[in-house]
């Protein structure tokens, strides 16, 4: 479906099997490819060169673990080396204790500084402050408006004063006028400018000396190509930023900005906007990133999605049963629903890149769960149970009941059959098994391939793990 | 002229950034040989073109090179330029106007792309051109989007047909239909909401909107314009290519093209999915419009 990173490399490397040893003119090919990668990613020329140095010198005489492949040893590496870079994670907003917290938001035209103004007032309620906006925005018609409209959304003040003309005063005016309004944090959304304007970039700094922000952000499109360096440095050559927030990260783009603006600045990014509603607002994790910009999924956020909206304790009772081989269909109708409840499929699997577009032709088959729906209701229970007694005239039955033909349910009860009996093999695998099967699994592309690997011969003691088991024998 | 300037301006920062490396990359004299061509790649790379094409123009340097037609490194600038600039034909870039009036066009584009500025650009360039001009503000979600079309419409001089925020945006395109096709309008222009492209129910009702205009008026829309942030990168490609399969994508719109940005990648754009540039945006005012010039662009882009 989409050709990763690691495929890549796995070709390169794939004459070095069994040597042991990863060689000098193999690593060199392989960095070509990372920074080709990262350029896809648009991170920029100069910080994907030195960083594939950097990282070229670590792999460099590296060994390779026979159970690992060398390509992932140096994806591990690029991988490592991409987080520590990004890291560490900062979405802490110190506020003073002297209040208001005065911050400043500053970016290009179309950054999204308002609405993610509107978010970050939205995250400091949660953190239980009391914020004001500012619209400093004077320059582009309407901008007062979207503020206002965002303000009453979150039922929040806004500090406008439309008649002014000089977003200097509006903004000290706010900042006075702030603990009249009984607010402990002013946020200031300043007109979008470009970096090479220079009486915008004086007017930024001059709205920075009047209002003493202690926290300036740079917002960034997620998007932006190898001008967001540029973009970032000079920002923070004016304006001293604290940190920066990208948004539209909800989009498939590979955010490599991330990687630029973090190294030529040195500032945190403090915050990612992943949608337009304005709760979309999340803290910015390098190791997820990091495997974005890499090409190999958002695998992280994609685990947590699905956490999120799976009910634990079903889908351990599911796993007992598909251990026993024991699992029927109402398990399987259960299994389907939560699927569903992750809401369409496809923004899940959205967040690996690529694969968005790709799915683009794909429906997700929303009709054919609803089919098995009614054919599985249409069933008795002990017909769930042991789908294997169902028999023509029951399928003749069930299958007028759901209004579908006779041979659609032969095809789900095969179609289940062969699962259960999947299952059953991969649970009754062992962890070692499992691992295999899932690392299997993750070479036709379904993970990114970064499972913790079982050391052969160390089946280390763990008596957590024994307690549990015995803990789980003795509620049965 | 004035916005001559303003296009050789902004370009000229595409073109520094590509020229502090290109100039010296490419001295009079030197010979071609890899370590050049890689040296010419990076800088390429550095104007957002992506690493695809880039390769793909380098590649063609080093044939033309292997096959004896340029030895030195100044015969490179002319090479590229010409292979680049030739891909944009002038029938390709002209807007394309209906036989029969109202022409429609329909912008669209991802949020923060300089969608509702580059409508107002537009709506400017065609009343100056002596044609009559309606906007229809089918942005009816980003909070004071109407509003700030409506604000455009007065500055221009135009008419607008709105309806309440968060109403459907398919119906204003109906209703602006009718008024353009009542009023004898020249040209019918929408603004859309600003979509991600990964936003597939977004990405449906952007194919409704165009529907629903086909419905009213059979071979409308005539031009669906992409705009496109002069900063935006490689995911620009995935852009075109997904909003090409809800609208029929028949041209781009450069937007801030006058900041420090490249927007190299419409050469990525021609080269993988044919889609040529239109027009380009050069600063906040109204009058900052041009038709896209590929001589003009590529000039900048690798000369001074």
């Amino acid at each position: 479906m989409f050709e990763t990173l690691s495929d890549k490399l796995g070709g390169i490397f794939q004459s070095l099997r069994g040597r042991g040893k990863i060689s000098e003119a193999n690593v060199r090919d392989a960095m070509r490819e990372i920074r080709t990668a990262l350029l896809e990613a648009d991170v920029n020329v100069q910080v994907a060169r030195k960083f594939c140095d950097d990282c070229l010198e670590k792999a460099l005489g590296l060994e390779v673990i026979n159970t690992l492949r060398p390509e992932q040893v140096i994806v591990k590496v690029v991988h490592d080396e991409l987080v520590a870079l990004m890291g560490p994670i900062e979405t802490r907003i110190p506020f003073v204790s002297q209040p208001p917290t005065v911050i400043l938001m500053a970016g290009l035209q179309g950054s999204g500084k308002t609405t993610t103004c509107a978010k970050l007032a939205r995250y400091c309620m949660q953190m239980g402050k009391k914020p004001l906006l500012v619209a400093a925005d004077l320059k582009r018609p309407a901008a007062i408006d979207q503020l206002e409209v965002l303000g009453r959304q979150l039922d929040l003040p806004v500090h406008a004063e439309r008649d002014h003309q000089n977003p200097v005063k509006v903004c000290r005016n706010a900042v006075r006028g702030s603990r009249k309004l009984d607010r402990d944090v002013v946020i200031l959304d300043t007109a979008g400018r470009l970096a090479i304007d220079e009486d915008m970039m004086k007017e930024v700094s001059q709205i920075a000396n009047a209002t003493s922000p202690h926290q300036i952000y740079l917002v960034l499109d997620a998007m932006t190509g190898q001008d967001a360096v540029n973009t970032a440095q000079a920002f923070d050559e004016r304006l001293e930023l604290d940190g920066a927030i990208l948004t539209k990260f909800d989009s498939d783009t590979r955010g490599g900005a991330a990687l630029s603006v973090k190294a030529v600045t040195g500032k945190p990014i403090k915050f990612i906007g992943v949608g337009e509603k304005l709760d979309a607002i999340e803290e910015f994790h390098p190791d997820r990133i990091a495997g974005r910009i890499l090409g190999m999924g958002d695998v992280v956020s994609l685990v947590e999605k699905a956490q999120e909206t799976f009910d634990a304790e079903q889908v351990a009772k599911t796993q007992a049963k598909m251990a026993k081989g024991t699992m029927g269909l109402d398990d399987f109708l259960s299994q389907l629903e939560q699927l569903r409840k992750m809401g369409s499929m496809k923004s899940i699997l959205k967040m690996i890149p690529g694969v968005g577009s790709a799915l683009k032709d794909i429906d997700m088959p929303e009709e054919e769960l609803n089919r098995f729906k009614g054919m599985i209701q249409s069933m008795t229970p002990r017909e769930r149970q042991n789908p294997e007694i169902l028999e023509a005239s029951r399928r003749r039955r069930i299958a007028r009941g759901s209004g579908c033909e006779p041979q659609e349910v032969s095809g789900l009860v095969k179609q289940f059959t062969q699962m259960r009996g999947m299952m059953k093999q991969m649970a009754g695998l062992g962890m070692g098994g499992r691992l295999k099967m899932t690392q299997q699994m993750a070479r036709m592309g379904m993970t990114d391939g970064n499972i913790p690997r079982a050391k052969k011969g160390s089946t280390k003691y763990n008596p957590r793990r024994d307690d549990k088991k015995k803990r789980r024998r003795r509620r049965r | 002229m004035g916005l001559f300037d303003a296009l050789r301006r902004g370009l000229k920062k595409t073109h520094d950034k590509i020229m502090s490396g290109l100039s010296a990359v490419l001295p009079v004299g030197r010979r071609i040989d890899e370590v050049l061509l890689d040296e010419l790649t990076d800088a390429m790379l550095a104007g957002d073109i992506g690493p695809r094409a880039v390769l793909g123009l380098v590649d063609e340097v080093r044939e033309a090179w292997k096959a004896g037609q340029i030895k030195e490194a100044q015969e490179i600038l002319p090479f590229l330029k010409q292979r680049i600039a030739t891909t944009w034909s002038e029938k390709a870039r002209a807007l394309h106007f209906a036989d029969m009036p109202p022409t429609v066009i329909l912008v669209a584009g991802i949020n923060g792309s300089g969608k509702t500025t580059s409508v107002a650009k537009l709506a400017y360039y065609l009343r100056q051109q002596g044609r009559s001009v309606l906007l229809g503000a089918c942005d009816t979600f980003r909070a004071a989007a109407i509003e700030q079309l409506v604000i455009w419409s007065e500055r221009v001089g135009v008419d607008i047909v709105k309806h309440q925020p968060n109403s459907d945006p398919a119906a204003v395109a109906f209703d602006a239909c009718d008024a353009a096709l009542a009023r004898k309008m020249d040209v019918l222009l929408i603004d859309t909401a600003g979509r991600l492209h990964t936003q597939e129910h977004l990405m449906r009702e952007l194919n409704k909107i165009q529907r629903v205009v086909q419905k009213r008026i059979p071979d409308a829309p005539h031009e669906v314009l992409l705009v496109l942030d002069a900063t935006i990168g490689q995911n620009a490609i995935n852009q075109a290519k997904i909003f090409s399969q809800s609208a029929e994508v028949s041209g781009l719109f450069l937007a801030k093209l006058d900041g420090s940005a490249k927007g190299g990648i419409v050469v990525g754009i021609r080269d993988e999915l044919d889609i040529p540039v239109k027009f380009v945006g050069l600063g906040e005012t109204i009058e900052a419009i041009e038709p896209f010039d590929p001589d003009l662009f590529v000039d900048a882009l690798f000369e001074v």
